[in-house]
């Protein structure tokens, strides 16, 4: 074989570059293929298994798919960002062309012909005027995977003899099947011994325990033990339902001292520029020109819940001191190793093995409960399944961070921006447990004895960005610099929510060019067209200026609207236009949504279709409603009518195009629709209203106080 | 306290020696591991966890067993053993009407609940019947095409 490589190896077939990291033959006649991503309720694991068949030639009930299991599986990092499409998905394509190739030359000697003339259908090998046919299993003993992965030419161009198309096809999820009828999450596994638990914590998880009647909680009824760790608390019980309730007596029994950063809630602004921050400039591009006017204008947002409908859950297992945690989590290998600096024990004698549980927007409590059940487990050789309660769920579990953008412009005298100034204040928006070395961050970890330290947060830089995610405004703007300001602490703990800093920055960028236009009088979608010359933004935008009959809307009834917003998440990833219809009355009712957007190379199309369509209708709920709240004592936001998200009687029609782009690398789509949904509602509740909402969420509150104003 | 109870599960008769105060979401789970009910928050405010109790959509985490006493119950594990039901489920597997699937039994059931009262339901009616329940992922306008074609369908049948 040649040693010609026409592309540098994928990031984590460097790292694992063994085919047998990636495949196998011991579940034959099914192949094995092991992931690093894993199922977040995204549907990824049907893109990835069609990726995986594609190159196989296989069908999707011809795979035995081994996800995010520390013992099988290659560590891929997180499933996060929108890229397992583009990671998980080039990783596959590497190792799976290789395999496919080896299959291909020992196929063409059983078959006797050249191995060019090979085809695949199904698994099956045959060539066109032989009537002979060989399959995978038949073949296997006679391939040795355990051989380092190449890059191939010949192997690459081999995927053309695969003859079924399976990349591109609407293939329908299996996994919904059994989770459409019975039980298949994490909360429905059952191990043997089993004990349940609860943790006590308080709303500000990080508080302290100042003093705990232990008898007290002991002697309640369906409390079988108590774990207690420095200010770590967790009750056992083997009956769910009595442990349960016995919880509002349980926390009469603890008094807490509240962390020394809790303060009462300020408004955003004021909280997000009176705390420490470091200031440091990020991006300058071009140069200012003389302005003949000056435009200004900051946007927040406040810090929004995850809000899944399931809460957090993870079991844990020690059999002859090696220690099992099954976690929803987005990074097994990254979870494993924490569990292990958190626990004081080596990774060796740890194993995380993925389940499925509710929805995953981002570093939520998955990891934090994993935590919880591996540490109870350690302290008392139980078997144990933790289950977060609502109330830790809405309040435990990191928020998305609040930040603010401000946009100065300097116009000219026809209105054209000749510079562009932008300035983001915000904590974090990534603080996953892993992603900072040297850093653990995992609440259990942090409340037990001996603690571990919780560490000073960082941010992530651009191009990716946490906070400055989406800051560059991806216009042609002659001129741009943008200031970060980095908050270390804030009143609450954050990390990664959907889209991390591009909702926010997003919405801004695209309200302040609304507002730009309405005070030069130019159509919001001219004005954004004279900024762009990249081909695939513009065929959006008109394609959803189309769709939306932009060119008629003069003629909705009074109080409707129209507003756009655009954006291409990272500025290097999935594209999506947003027109949102909106009529206002005592509230913003968002009544139709209009939506096209560009991933590349379109894996699933209807996978894909739902991830933007549940994009616009979570970015929805965030515009209209969500924002958490605190007082001195607690996080109040921390009950669904406490923290409220949309209901059926607010989902409006939506309908979404996709413009597929067959010889583009494929992206991810699940993060794009946030930004642009969010400022479509605030442009089209200007247009209706001729009132400007700068601050989220655009809540019946914030209605009344923009229009009293 | 721990007197039988019985109840009708998916057409079975059905008997438990459990607490009798118990949310009957923990006896379907725990004690019958009938997981297709789910918790989410054990307040009836987010309706995973509902079940069709004797015709009528029901937070079965905040619903105690002695309640439905001698009752008729169906969940997620019995919708393909009802015509309106299995109607549904089919629905939803072909819309592809699900991201996570947490939400989605409990949504099923309403809407099971709903149509066998009212086969042709007004959207003001199927906005009442699904505001007990919540979804995160945003999955709504895949729901209402599945129960749109549910409706059709059953439009049809009474014509036939």
């Amino acid at each position: 074989m040649s040693n010609v490589q026409t592309n540098p190896l994928p990031t984590y077939i460097q790292s694992h570059p063994m085919l047998n990291q990636w495949f196998a033959l011991d579940q034959l006649p099914l192949l094995t293929v092991y992931s690093g991503k894993v199922e977040l309720g995204q549907g990824i694991q049907t893109a990835l298994q069609q990726i995986a068949c594609q190159e196989l030639g296989i069908t999707l009930d011809q795979i035995h798919w081994v996800a995010g299991n520390t013992q099988h599986s290659p560590n891929e990092w997180y499933t996060a960002g929108s890229q397992s499409i583009e990671n998980g998905g080039a990783s596959l394509r590497c190792a799976l062309s290789h395999a496919r190739w080896l299959f291909l030359n020992a196929a063409a000697k059983a078959l006797n012909v050249n191995v060019h003339d090979v085809q695949i259908k199904a698994g099956i090998f045959s060539c066109s005027g032989v009537s002979k046919t060989v399959t995978y299993a038949e073949l296997a003993s006679q391939i040795d995977i355990h051989i380092p992965i190449e890059a191939l030419p010949e192997a690459a161009a081999s995927s053309s003899q695969v003859k079924e198309a399976i990349i591109g096809q609407s293939i329908p999820r299996k996994d919904l099947l059994d989770k459409l009828s019975s039980g298949a999450f994490i909360h429905d596994v059952v191990l043997p011994e089993m004990y349940h638990a609860r943790m006590l914590r308080h709303s500000h998880a990080q508080s302290t325990i100042q003093s705990v009647d232990l008898d007290a909680i002991k002697a309640l009824n369906g409390v079988e033990q108590v774990v207690l760790s420095g200010s770590f608390l967790a009750i056992l019980g083997k009956n769910e339902a009595a442990l349960v309730a016995s919880l509002p007596k349980a926390h009469q029994c603890v008094q807490w001292q509240l962390p020394s950063f809790v303060e009462r809630q300020r408004p955003i602004e004021e909280i997000l520029t009176t705390l420490p921050a470091s200031d440091k400039i990020v991006f300058n591009k071009g140069e200012a020109s003389a302005s003949a006017s000056q435009m200004t204008a900051r946007y927040t947002r406040p810090f929004i819940a995850h809000a899944s409908i399931g809460p957090a859950c993870a079991l844990a297992q020690m059999v002859d001191g090696h220690l099992t945690v099954w976690s929803h989590t987005q990074g097994s290998h990254l979870l494993r190793d924490q569990i292990a600096v958190g626990l004081r024990q080596d990774a060796s004698t740890i194993d995380v093995i993925h389940l499925h549980g509710a929805g995953c927007y981002g570093h939520n409590s998955a990891d934090d409960v994993a935590f919880d059940a591996a540490f109870i487990t350690q302290q008392t050789g139980l078997t144990v399944r933790v289950q977060w309660t609502r109330e830790e769920e809405l309040s435990a579990t990191p928020f998305g961070s609040a930040s603010m953008m401000q946009i100065d412009a300097g116009l000219d005298e026809n209105g054209r921006i000749v510079s562009w100034q932008s300035e983001v204040w915000s904590p974090t928006h990534i603080a996953r447990p892993g992603c900072w070395q040297g850093t653990i961050n995992l609440l259990g970890a942090w409340m037990i004895d001996p603690p571990h330290p919780v560490d000073a947060t960082q941010d992530v830089p651009l191009p990716n960005g946490g906070g400055l995610r989406n800051a560059v405004a991806i216009y042609d703007f002659a001129h741009q610099e943008i200031r970060h300001h980095m908050l270390p602490q804030v009143p609450v703990r954050t990390s990664a929510l959907r889209s991390l800093g591009a909702y926010l920055n997003v919405y801004a960028i695209e309200s302040f060019l609304d507002e730009l236009a309405e005070s030069i009088g130019q159509d919001p979608i001219d004005l954004r067209l004279s900024y762009l010359s990249d081909p695939r933004s513009i065929a959006l935008i008109q394609r959803v200026a189309q769709m939306s009959n932009w060119a008629q809307r003069d003629q909705l009834p009074e109080g409707t609207a129209l507003g756009i917003g655009f954006g291409r998440y990272k500025n290097f990833g999935a594209y999506c236009a947003v027109v949102v219809q909106v009529r206002v009355e005592e509230k913003i009712h968002v009544e139709k949504v209009w939506s096209t957007a560009d991933a590349g190379r379109i894996i699933n199309p209807d996978g894909l279709l739902n991830q933007i369509e549940g994009g616009i209708i979570q970015a929805i709920s965030w515009t209209l409603k969500e924002q958490a709240t605190w007082d001195d004592l607690n996080i109040t936001s921390n009950t669904w009518d406490t923290y409220p998200i949309l209901n059926f009687s607010e989902v409006p029609e939506v309908m979404v195009e996709l413009l597929d782009q067959p010889n583009a690398p494929s992206l991810g789509g699940g993060e794009a629709a946030a930004g642009p949904t969010g400022a479509a509602i605030a442009n089209a509740l200007n247009a209706a209203l001729g009132v400007r909402a700068r601050h989220l969420p655009l809540s019946p509150d914030r209605l009344a106080q923009l229009i009293a104003s | 306290m721990s007197n039988s109870t019985q109840f009708q599960l998916n057409g079975k008769l059905c008997e438990v020696t459990t607490n009798e105060n118990t949310p009957l979401l923990y006896v379907l789970r725990n004690d019958l591991d009938q997981k297709g009910s789910r918790f989410g928050c054990g307040t009836g405010n987010c309706g995973a966890c509902t079940v069709i109790v004797d015709g009528t959509a029901t937070q079965s985490c905040n619903t105690p067993l002695w309640s439905v006493s001698q009752k008729n119950i169906w969940t997620a594990e019995g919708l393909a053993l009802d015509p309106i039901g299995k109607l549904v489920q089919e629905a939803f597997v072909r819309e592809q009407a699900a991201q996570c699937g947490y939400c989605i039994n409990g949504i099923m059931m309403s809407i099971t609940a709903l149509l066998k009262k009212n086969p042709n339901p007004s959207r003001a009616e199927q906005n009442a019947a699904l505001d007990a329940n919540l979804c995160r992922c945003g999955t709504h306008v895949r729901i209402f095409k599945a129960l749109a074609s549910v409706v059709e369908t059953l439009s049809k049948e009474a014509v036939a």
